[in-house]
């Protein structure tokens, strides 16, 4: 949970309400960009940028360099499978009927 | 250092190791009188176990493994309190996975679930906001916890909500916050604790002002580190070096995630929508002031505990931990996790009795995957 994971910032979702698609190890997933959001507001340049996620939040910008680092940091942590198995788990509870 | 190949840069590995035990054998520390540091975050134990830093560093070093894992301090009456809630037929119950394995005084939320509640496991609480727009017949509650990081994901979902007036979304707040926990290990007088590895992600979001405190009211050095097993050797030795010179600062050797000042935003978001407690209780450590948030009153109608009428303060009792489980001996350094009676046996990462089993920041988890319950690891060619 505190150790987030680094993802890359493809396209901004929803600029009311700043959400951004970031891949995170090959998977897609929406997330928070409120408090990376540059000063003068432009979502757009954030695009391509890398960022430490936490529990679905852009916590962090980050250079590419910190980024391979802490994703193969970890991968030895088993952190990464962690993660995606509860990206995944999360589509399927948001899917489920009640 | 027969584990120093492992790392990414063996040879500024060998650098550090050699000057930690230069540092230890100046302060004059040895195996009967360490210096003891304190590692604070469970993402720190875990690596620390992960990498078995705790025996690559010299004798006179002892680690501290901190109260930093948020599942290992929740206390059963909230996970008690949990069940309750998502027992209840109009209610989906959302929260992170680790949470759910959590056991509870009749079951964990895992077994609610399997028992036939609506219990969803989401990745954040965007997902949960998501769960209640789906579902505007049902009271959707996001069971938040954990420290300052991921505070502000909460705080932000509750402004969402108001925004949106998403009536059926509420939030059981169980944050909690890192300085109040060292302040009270600081006042114990049965802790004897030399120096911080202060957490990273946590002053990624506050910065690290709010631990002055440590170094101008204890003389406790305290340094800001970052996960990687270097950072962590980094701030080992940096801790070190305040010690030999006599010096009590706070230092940010994670400086390239972690700007001083932390992330303005988070911190304005988690002010406008959570203030402190008086006090919290915690598993292992009992009630500490000032160390809970809960959810202010201009928000009240996004607050589970006021909604439903539960959470920490509304029942008396007072619920003991579970047979045999040594983990509050264990959460305050009294013993190691294999010197409870259960460690791997009644109590294991699969079927865990006590919390600290449950997570893999959770000390005995760490111990029990590494320290030596399983064979050690190989040194990389």
């Amino acid at each position: 949970m505190c150790l987030g994971i680094p993802g890359q910032i493809r396209s901004i979702s929803d600029y009311e309400r700043k959400l951004a698609l970031v891949e995170v190890s090959g998977v897609n997933r929406e997330i928070n960009i409120a408090c990376i959001m540059p000063e003068d507001g432009d979502a757009d340049s954030l695009i391509d940028t890398w960022t430490l996620v936490h529990v679905g939040f852009a916590m962090s910008r980050i250079d590419e360099k910190e980024a391979a680092l802490t994703l193969e940091l970890l991968t030895e942590l088993g952190e990464v499978q962690a993660e995606i198995d509860a990206m995944r788990a999360a589509e399927s509870a948001m899917e489920q009927a009640t | 250092m027969k584990y120093a190949d492992e790392f990414r840069d063996p040879v500024k590995a060998r650098g550090v190791l050699a000057q930690i035990e230069e540092a230890i054998d100046e302060i004059g520390a040895t195996a009967d009188a360490p210096v003891y540091i304190m590692e604070v975050c469970g993402g720190h134990t875990h690596a620390i176990f992960r990498y078995g830093l705790d025996k690559l560093v010299p004798e006179g070093l002892e680690f501290i493994h901190g109260p930093g894992c948020p599942v290992c301090v929740l206390p059963m009456a909230r996970v008690d309190e949990c069940v309750e809630l998502a027992e209840r037929s109009d209610v989906i119950f959302t929260t992170f996975g680790d949470a759910m394995r959590v056991p509870g005084t009749r079951k964990s939320l895992l077994q609610a679930k399997a028992d036939g509640a609506d219990v969803r496991m989401v990745y954040s609480p965007l997902d949960a906001l998501e769960i209640a727009r789906r579902n505007p017949n049902k009271e959707v509650v996001f069971f938040a916890l954990g420290f300052e990081t991921t505070t502000p994901s909460s705080a932000l979902c509750i402004q969402q909500a108001s925004q949106e007036d998403l009536s059926n979304f509420s939030v059981f707040c169980n944050h909690i916050t890192v300085p109040p926990p060292i302040k009270a290990l600081l006042d114990d007088p049965h802790m004897k604790l030399d120096g911080f590895v202060g957490p990273g992600h946590v002053s990624m979001v506050i910065g690290i002002e709010p631990y002055q405190f440590i170094a101008r009211d204890y003389g406790k050095p305290i340094v800001v580190a970052g996960f990687e097993p270097l950072d962590l050797l980094q701030s080992v030795l940096m801790v070190l070096e305040q010690i030999r010179s006599g010096r009590a600062e706070v230092e940010n050797q994670y400086s390239r995630v972690v700007p001083d000042d932390g992330n303005p935003v988070s911190i304005a978001a988690c002010e406008n929508v959570y203030e402190p407690r008086e006090k919290f209780e915690w598993r292992g450590l009992g009630e500490i002031d000032h160390s809970g948030l809960k959810i202010r009153e201009e928000y009240k109608r996004f607050d589970a505990e006021s909604k439903f009428r539960i959470g920490y303060g509304k029942a008396s009792r007072i619920v003991p931990e579970p047979e045999g489980c040594s983990c509050s001996d264990v959460m305050t350094g009294k013993i190691k996790p294999p010197q409870c009676a259960q460690f791997g046996k009644g109590c294991t990462p699969e079927m865990p009795l006590g919390a600290l089993m449950v997570s893999t920041e959770g000390a005995c988890a760490a111990y029990y995957h590494y320290g030596g319950a399983r064979p050690e690891l190989e040194p990389a060619q």
